[in-house]
């Protein structure tokens, strides 16, 4: 049985690291260790500028005693270190003292993405050309595209989790993406174009996309938006496209429907499961199981299976997500929801990939239903306040729609809508889908990676932050 | 939580305070690989060790306590003009050298730039400012849970319609920082930092309102417990019956701390990087009128005030003062060694990094001058048809520092015939990066450094398009 990171940690360690742990009494405890590669090739101004590469590797002792934890980390993985930082977690977790236990886990078959080619034994070579090819291709493409940069990333996260109830884990992740700005110079100033793509997948992912493509695609976007006008303020129809509109989701009711935040009233969903929560066109879920999306993982950060979890069905909330402080909290099953930015960080609840279901209209059918309105082809990132539900998202490709046709270009401005009511004024969901551009999201200072996707959508009235009347 | 004296808790910080924070100690590590640079390459070596405790309580109970200590190196190699950089989350020797010949390789596959390379000594001397406070170390683990206990408490006695706290937090780390070059380079520094921050929740019939606030210093005895506390509690209440506004045309009032955001993110497309490689809308306007003339400000890491203050760059230079804009006119700009060789101006010692990054020109400690507006109640006195912001939403999606276009959410209060009036939310205020400086039409009295390292008095900005119902 191949062991992943059993080449950084015994399993008699680990046992007598997680007996320190509970040394004091304390309910459980909990080893992460982490060993992360990555690598990145930097082009920008027309020059491949450098290339960089990293390496971490260290792990996270988690203590809970009653509502308490404690938590250490050390980036020395020798058991005198190991055993001090137990040490220091359930000192810091102030257990009523006494009550040895000892711990013994078995390790478990091996896990990990799917990787045809793992990026490390790539040339770097041949990571330049890539960057190289999209910078020429950008450039080409008008003479208007005044600078174009681009990044080639790589990374590989092995872990491992073992804990006081017996878990004993690991997961072998790999991610790669690839990412192009261009900055298009005009009469009206500058105006920028970005494409990103980014799958747990090796680097078979340049297999599946063509390069030329990606930096067509933001050169062009680039462009388009040197003859936008500024976008119209007030409320609107909003249509938002595939892919990138998962973000309105993330934004509006994720975050809201993270157990840890319902829990503390930081959330517009509390008390809501049963309840009518949105629109009946919409089902939301939230799967950390789908094979090569930015957000998927086997185990998580705390060693329980990734699940595919329904968060709203029909409308009906159904569920919140759950990682194991909440889940023991309210003594049900973790969803698979807890993780953690590095074994410097503790876990807590977050999304993996979140996606609305596809319904039946086409796109064409949605937006020729509007008279006056917006489209929001191409969102940016957001941020929300999950207590009071209000969020705001960036868009960085929209047009007018008049009578039923997409018309002029806008630049970029925010849109912001209350999380709740926003579920509600979903009045049409298309039959096309799209997974979004690779994303990170960040919670009290941790960042992940995650997905989501959604297909063509409308809502029936959002607030559009542009500067026009 | 129990007991104020447990012996476990005691020996925790012992634990904490017996690991030693070295700067020199620093220094020798990396000087050492230093000494393995070969003929015609140049090294720079940075090596960072830190140790941090963030306590977060929830409900008068310690929710996690958190004992984190960290290594890192980072190592940026040039070798005929191409540039190659390799970092490590550790000082383990046998990684050290792994991670110097990883930044080797990597510098093969780079193309050749005849100004790439590392920063040449200048011979500006450093002002010397001591940004270390021993209290950091002894201070117990108990201490600095009662700190956010209390802040916690206070919050929730604040008003009868706080319905919560979502978090209350203490913070505070201790750490060194040293830098060596093939170039002749020694530098090192050691800080210490304490932060208290946390959100109130106030009851609004169906909705929460919530209200942030946030102090940062050097030590603990310096943050200002009442003022976070009673900040976040006003932010909060004063929300409660918050409605969407119409759209209309109307001035913002920006406290210091609104300032510092707004500002910020304007010198931020003042850096050299941004500047030569033609990504900001301020590239090639220097002498030209850019800003209100009464707006003048700098970045200034000289100051001993500001929680900005360095002696050294990311690149071992010193810090100094760089004039931005003064009287409205653009002077110049911040350049890290590289961007200051393309420029032909040279580094105006505005390089910042960490150890698992290279360094990039950005700003240390941006100080606006003080004006004539008075205070800000004196400010909204003079509004006619304005918003007080308490916070702003959606900077990293709203704000394209390339082209300037400036859209965020915004809470806050409607200033009417300079009174404040109503509360408003789910709505966004929109404009540009170069109108909000040529828009600023009061520039306060009251200047305030601020945890951020920013130093700003409150502004007011005229025309600014806020965008809500359609009236």
């Amino acid at each position: 049985m191949q062991r992943t990171l059993g080449d950084v940690i015994e399993e008699q360690v680990v046992n007598r690291v997680l007996s320190a742990g509970l040394a004091q009494g304390a309910d459980f405890a909990e080893i992460f260790v982490e060993d992360v590669e990555r690598s990145g090739v930097n082009l920008d101004d027309g020059r491949v500028e450098n290339l960089s590469s990293s390496r971490d590797r260290g792990a996270g002792i988690r203590v809970i005693s009653g509502e308490t934890t404690g938590f250490a980390h050390t980036a020395d993985l020798s058991e005198d270190r190991l055993l001090a930082a137990a040490k220091a977690a359930a000192d810091a977790a102030k257990s009523p003292g006494g009550g040895v236990r000892t711990v013994e886990v078995a390790a478990s078959e091996a896990r990990g993405s799917s990787v045809a080619v793992p990026p490390g034994s790539v040339d770097k070579a041949r990571k330049v050309a890539l960057v190289r090819r999209a910078d020429e291709v950008a450039r080409a493409y008008h003479q208007a595209i005044s600078q174009v940069s681009a990044r080639q990333g790589d990374n590989r996260r092995r872990i491992l989790v073992a804990n006081s109830d017996g878990v004993f884990a690991t997961d072998d992740q790999t991610r790669t993406n690839f990412a192009v700005t261009c900055v298009a110079s005009g009469d009206t100033g500058l105006q920028t174009g970005y494409e990103s793509i980014g799958h747990s997948i090796g680097f078979e992912l340049f297999d599946r996309y063509d390069v030329d493509q990606l930096a067509t695609n933001a050169a062009e976007r680039a462009i388009t938006k040197l003859e936008a006008r500024p976008a119209p303020s007030g409320t609107h129809v909003v249509v938002i496209g595939p892919g990138s509109g998962g973000v309105l989701f993330h934004e509006a009711c994720g975050h809201g429907l993270e157990a840890d935040l319902v829990r503390k009233g930081a959330s517009a969903f509390a008390g809501q499961v049963g309840k009518q929560v949105a629109s009946p066109l919409v089902t939301l879920i939230d799967d950390g199981t789908m094979p090569g999306e930015w957000g998927h993982y086997a185990v998580d950060d705390e060693g329980q299976p990734a699940s595919r979890n329904v968060l709203i069905e029909k409308g009906v909330l159904v569920d919140y997500m759950w990682d194991g402080n909440r889940a023991r909290q309210d003594n049900r099953r973790s969803s698979g929801n807890g993780r953690r930015q590095s074994y410097r960080h503790l876990p807590m609840v977050r999304m993996t990939n979140t996606y609305l279901a596809p319904g039946d209209q086409t796109p064409d059918e949605i937006i020729a239903g509007v008279e006056k309105g917006v489209y929001v082809a191409k969102l940016g990132g957001g941020q929300v306040n999950t207590a009071s539900g209000d969020f705001v998202f960036g868009m960085t490709e929209a047009y007018l729609i008049e009578d039923g046709k997409i018309t002029s270009p806008l630049r970029e401005g925010q849109l912001i809508g209350n999380g709740p009511k926003v579920l509600q004024q979903i009045d049409a969901v298309g039959n096309d889908f799209e997974m979004g551009p690779p994303g990170t999201c960040g919670k009290d200072g941790q960042g992940v990676p995650v997905g989501d996707g959604v297909p063509t959508l409308r809502v029936t009235e959002m607030t559009i932050g542009g500067t026009a009347a | 939580m129990t007991s104020s004296s447990s012996p476990s808790m005691s020996s925790s910080s012992k634990n904490a305070s017996s690991i030693n924070i070295d700067s020199a100690q620093l220094l020798t590590v990396a000087s050492r690989l230093v000494e393995q640079a070969e003929p015609g390459e140049q090294l720079e070596v940075a090596c960072g060790h830190s140790v941090s405790t963030t306590v977060r309580v929830y409900g008068g109970e310690v929710e996690s306590f958190t004992n984190a200590e960290s290594h890192g190196v980072g190592v940026r190699v040039i070798r005929d003009g191409r540039e190659g950089f390799a970092s490590a989350g550790t000082l383990d020797p046998a990684l050290l050298d792994q991670t110097l010949a990883d930044a080797r390789d990597n510098s093969n596959y780079a193309e050749a730039d005849p100004d790439a390379g590392i920063a040449e000594p200048d011979g500006i001397a450093a002002v010397d400012i001591d940004l270390w406070r021993e209290e950091i170390l002894s201070m117990s683990s108990q201490e600095k849970i009662d700190l956010a206990i209390q802040l916690e408490r206070r919050v929730l006695d604040g008003d009868d319609r706080i319905s919560g706290v979502r978090v209350s937090a203490y913070g505070d780390s201790a750490g060194a920082f040293a830098l060596a070059s093939s170039a002749g380079i020694r530098a090192r520094s050691q800080a210490t930092s304490a932060s208290l921050s946390v959100q109130a929740l106030a009851d609004d019939d169906d909705r929460t309102q919530t209200g942030s606030a946030y102090d940062g210093a050097r030590k603990a005895a310096d943050l200002d417990l009442e003022w976070v506390a009673d900040r976040a509690v006003s932010r909060a209440i004063d929300l409660i019956g918050a409605s969407k506004p119409t759209s209309r045309t109307v001035s913002l009032v920006l406290d210091p701390h609104l300032s510092a955001t707004v500002i910020g993110l304007i010198a931020g497309t003042l850096t050299g990087d941004r500047i030569i490689k033609k990504r900001s809308p301020f590239v090639d306007r220097v002498g030209e009128e850019v800003a209100a003339t009464s707006l003048s400000f700098i970045d200034d890491p000289t100051d001993p005030d500001s929680l900005g203050a360095d002696s050294h760059d990311g690149e071992g230079l010193a810090c100094r003062s760089n004039p931005l804009v003064v009287d409205g006119v653009l002077q110049g700009y911040l350049f890290d060694s590289y961007n200051g060789r393309r420029a032909g101006t040279g580094s105006t010692g505005s390089a910042v990094r960490g150890t698992r990054g290279l360094p990039s020109p950005g700003i240390h400690a941006l100080s606006v001058a003080a004006g004539t507006g008075g205070s800000l109640d004196e400010l909204i006195a003079g509004v006619d048809e304005g918003v007080l912001v308490f916070s702003l939403a959606g900077l990293h999606s709203g704000v394209n520092p390339v082209s300037g276009d400036f859209s965020v959410g915004v809470e806050g209060r409607v200033i009417r015939n300079g009174q404040l009036a109503e509360p408003i939310g789910e709505c966004t205020v929109g404009s540009t990066l170069q109108r909000l400086l040529m828009d600023i039409s009061a520039v306060g009295s009251d200047r305030t450094h601020l945890p951020s390292g920013v130093s700003t008095p409150s502004l007011v900005i005229g025309d600014v398009m806020l965008s809500g119902a359609t009236g």
